[in-house]
């Protein structure tokens, strides 16, 4: 019989509403839900179908044989994986402490769950893969706005001018985003792009800035001096709710747009011209305060410039520009349940919010785990349990990261496909894939909040398990049960209802519960305290920074040109892969199986290098890949740039083992290389040659 | 041309592929075989910036289809009511004429069959009343199912609005 099922999608963190039909435990359409996406999937979604009749992935639980690495395995019962890996962590309590054991994953919505567990048996160390993803940014608006990334959201489809630096949202796809924006641009709206190549974003500019690498700060600069010059701010929103702008007039003062332009090596009248252009179309102004900008050693600081710039605009709360999102409470409805635990009050082993107070403590920093496991210090870590993060794909260097986690007693890989660290780790714990398991119960907070679920709509293919039976199962063999007060879903999903006086038949309308029938927005006049800096108010110097001894307002420090010889490594993302978890996939594998390494028409010409010809790129650790040129005059010449997440390890994947180049090896020595105030890793300051290949 | 037209907006575009993967899933077509497929052109200099350009190719269901009249077989076939170009698979003898004969290369080889396959607009779906699966899920909505002459009056309906933008913003 065919059914028709609501769920979301899983074959990125975006999680897109959907609705598959199935028929005899097959999928056989999938759409985007008709009530948020019109029906819009990505081609990453469609592929989800392909998922699931991949037999290239785990379809039981895996404990290791040989040595690390080595890819010998025995498929085992989950009573005997869950045993063995609750006694390991049990062993491993006794001995070093249960602070030794660190929980990472890759955030998002259902991370409670893991963080609760690990709470619970009573270490202090949830990370996740955020230190090469948002945290400058995270940081950087925890500074000028007193709230996280997520705290402050942006209406798209009413703005007047979208200005992205880096932010290549049509090949990065968030689709209700993607949507939005792309009503903005019909209805008339500009869109300014900041980056250092041609993308599917700049296609659609109405402005680009083509900038040196490392100079996006620079810009930013820039801008909010020349915002400043031509009065192109509100003054009213300033005067009442920024707090420290004179000391911003004065830092700005020698950041002009001809000194900008020498530097980015752009256009001076093109920075005047687009300070004209937001000046009429402001309020309804949204600076992008960046994404993945884990990139430069002042990416913090260029956020920093951008968060502040909005506050210039005066955009916040109002259509067409920022808002504070809304939850269940701001509808006159009572929020869910949700597993809670709260964090054993012992020091970070990475340091977060003691050795380095400028970090808030939350997931912390990976990277900074590395120390404490090298050195002992502040204490050992000897377990890391990664739910879906893939350290080796997400960080630098494997080659290095594998001498750190070296010294762990236990590595486990709770994972839908073969990550990279679940091919070196001890034990795989298979999640089912997105189509085969139910998650619990989350709020999607906006302008319209909502309640939202996924369901099961096949049942699992191979011998794996849903993450709030994993981890309940886990909790149960460690002791700490009475943190997961459930032992079906249904259950779950009722004991998280119960406060709302919702059912679950209330999902089966439209997939989600809509908590309000139009947008909240907070009142203009009162946003004083929503900002929760220490003045309540946008701050220009932070308290915590200078208190770090680090300074609010940096001065701007040129980056170093690439050494004689090489290149400014660059990565990015296409539309059909999702960071490199889906290079395997066999409906994806044929849309694009490899990377190719894009590389300035001049430079290629000097090297001897015809567009589409094989060239070797070499790093300084040693570790060098082939792959096919890609000549343009639409990169910058110091730069060559090449796509995230190929180069792949796993020899079980048979379709990806080894085709193209990964990136993340190439970033020789760049674990150290983190920025100091936004804790993030600096991903795109390594340098590689290029030659043509032999 | 057949009854239904597929109009791809360019500026709504953004070369995700989308298109070209719900297609491949909902036809189960091997590697190599797209029944429709983003063409990019590009990168180039327009209006000042660097740009990739995006274009849908499908088949064109023509009038006189050149496919149908070189298949020897009858498998290729063109229905009578609405005009869709479509293959019968039990006829076809993988002879590949009609890849020969298409001037745009547009019949797909399916090397696991050893039979040609090709853009039905989704026959089944639009039998039920539905869009095919491409226009279903475009990301963007760049995708439409219409008819030739709704496509030219959305057309000129458009031109039309965006003059008087036009002048709204000069004036
Ligand atoms: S963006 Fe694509 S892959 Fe990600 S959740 Fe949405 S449909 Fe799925
Ligand atoms: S799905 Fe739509 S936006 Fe994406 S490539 Fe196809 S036509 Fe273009
Ligand atoms: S396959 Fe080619 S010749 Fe045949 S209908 Fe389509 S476009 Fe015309």
């Amino acid at each position: 019989m065919k059914k028709s099922i609501y769920s979301m999608c899983g074959m990125c963190t975006v999680r897109c509403h959907i609705r598959a039909e199935v028929e005899d435990n097959r999928v056989t359409w999938m759409e985007g839900n008709q009530h948020i996406l019109g029906g819009a999937l990505c081609a990453r979604g469609a592929a989800g179908i392909a998922l699931r009749d991949d037999t290239e992935r785990p379809q039981g639980p895996l404990i290791r044989e040989g040595a690390r690495g080595e890819g010998k395995w025995r498929q085992v019962s989950w009573n005997e994986a869950l045993d063995h890996v609750a006694g390991k962590l049990g062993e491993i309590k006794e001995k070093y402490g249960p602070q030794s054991i660190v929980v990472s994953s890759r955030g998002g919505p259902w991370q409670g769950l893991y963080k609760t567990f690990v709470h619970a048996i009573g270490s202090p160390n949830y990370t996740n893969h955020d230190n090469t993803c948002g945290r400058n940014t995270h940081h950087a608006s925890l500074s000028v706005n007193g709230v996280a990334r997520k705290g402050l959201q942006y209406d798209y489809k009413n703005a007047r001018h979208l200005v992205l630096f880096g932010r290549n949202l049509f090949a990065a796809l968030l689709l209700t985003e993607t949507r939005a924006v792309m009503e903005m641009l019909q209805k008339g709206g500009r869109l300014t792009y900041v980056d250092v190549r041609v993308t599917e974003t700049s296609s659609k500019a109405t402005r680009f800035f083509h900038v040196r690498p490392g100079t996006d700060y620079a810009l930013a600069l820039a801008m909010v001096h020349q915002v400043i010059r031509e009065n192109a701010y509100d003054a009213e929103f300033v005067d009442k709710y920024v707090k420290d702008f004179s000391a911003l007039c004065t830092f700005i003062e020698p950041y002009t747009p001809a000194w900008a332009a020498g530097e980015c090596g752009i256009d001076e009248d093109s920075i005047i011209n687009f300070v004209r252009e937001i000046n009429e179309d402001r309020p309804r102004v949204i600076f992008h305060p960046g994404w993945n900008l884990s990139r430069y050693n002042d990416s913090f600081y260029a956020s920093r410039m951008l968060h502040i710039l909005n506050g210039l605009m005066g955009n916040v709360e109002m259509e067409g520009g920022l808002f504070f999102p809304k939850g269940p409470g701001d509808c006159g409805v009572k929020s869910i349940r949700t597993v809670d635990c709260r964090k054993p009050d012992i020091e970070r082993a990475d340091g977060c919010g003691t050795t380095y107070p400028q970090f808030e403590k939350g997931p912390g920093l990976a990277h900074l785990l590395f120390p404490a496991m090298k050195t002992g210090k502040p204490y050992p870590v000897k377990a890391w349990m990664a739910m879906r993060h893939d350290p080796f794909t997400c960080m630098p260097d494997p080659q290095q990261q594998k001498e750190y986690f070296d010294n762990c007693d236990l590595l486990v890989s709770i994972d839908t496909h073969y990550s990279e660290f679940g091919w070196y780790s001890d034990v795989i714990l298979p999640e089912s894939m997105f189509l085969e398991r139910d998650n619990h119960i989350i709020v999607q907070k906006g302008l319209k909040p909502r309640l939202a679920v996924r369901r099961k709509v096949v049942e699992p293919r191979f011998d794996t398990k849903a993450a709030w039976d994993i981890f309940r199962q886990l909790a149960v063999r460690m002791g700490v049960e009475e943190y997961f007060p459930y032992e079906t879903i249904e259950e779950f999903w009722n004991w998280q209802l119960e406060p709302t006086g919702y059912t679950m038949a209330d999902f089966e309308e439209k997939g989600f519960i809509e908590l309000a029938d139009k947008p909240v927005f907070y009142d203009r006049g009162e946003l004083e305290g929503r900002f929760k800096t220490p003045s309540g108010k946008i701050e220009v110097i932070s308290q915590v920074l200078e208190e770090a001894g680090l300074p609010s307002l940096k001065p701007y420090q040129s980056p170093a040109p690439p050494p004689k010889g090489k290149f400014r490594l660059v990565y990015g993302r296409v539309a059909v892969h999702t960071h490199s978890h889906t290079q395997n996939n066999p409906l994806l594998h044929q849309m694009m199986d490899e990377n190719n390494l894009w590389i300035h028409t001049d430079e290629a010409k000097k090297l001897g290098i015809s567009d589409g010809d094989m060239v070797e790129v070499a790093a300084a650790n040693g570790y060098s890949g082939r792959l096919r040129a890609f000549v343009t005059d639409f990169i910058h010449p110091e730069a060559v740039f090449t796509v995230h997440g190929f180069g792949r390890q796993v020899p079980r994947q048979t379709r990806t083992h080894e085709r193209g180049v990964s990136d993340q090896r190439l970033m020789a020595g760049l674990l150290d290389v983190w920025d100091q105030a936004g804790g993030a890793i600096s991903l795109c300051e390594s340098f590689v040659t290029v030659r043509a290949a032999q | 041309m057949s009854t239904y037209y597929v109009s791809h907006d360019v500026s709504r575009c953004i070369g995700c592929r989308a298109c070209e993967a719900h297609c491949k899933v909902k036809n189960d077509t091997p590697a190599g075989s797209n029944y429709c497929k983003i063409m990019t052109v590009g990168p180039r200099l327009s209006r000042g910036i660097p740009r990739f350009d995006f274009v849908y190719m499908a088949c064109f269901h023509c009038e006189k289809p050149w496919c149908v009249d070189a298949c020897p077989t009858g498998a290729m076939q063109r229905r009578d009511k609405d005009g869709i170009v479509f293959v019968n698979d039990d006829l076809c003898v993988g002879c590949k004429a009609c890849i020969t004969a298409c001037p745009w290369g547009v019949p797909q080889w399916n090397g696991a069959t050893g039979k040609v396959g090709k853009c039905d607009l989704c026959m089944d779906r639009i039998d039920q009343g539905l869009a095919p699966a491409c226009v279903s899920k475009c990301v963007t909505d760049a995708l439409t199912f219409t008819t030739a002459e709704q496509a030219s009056e959305s057309r000129r309906q458009q031109f039309a609005e965006s003059l008087l933008s036009k002048q709204d913003q000069q004036g």
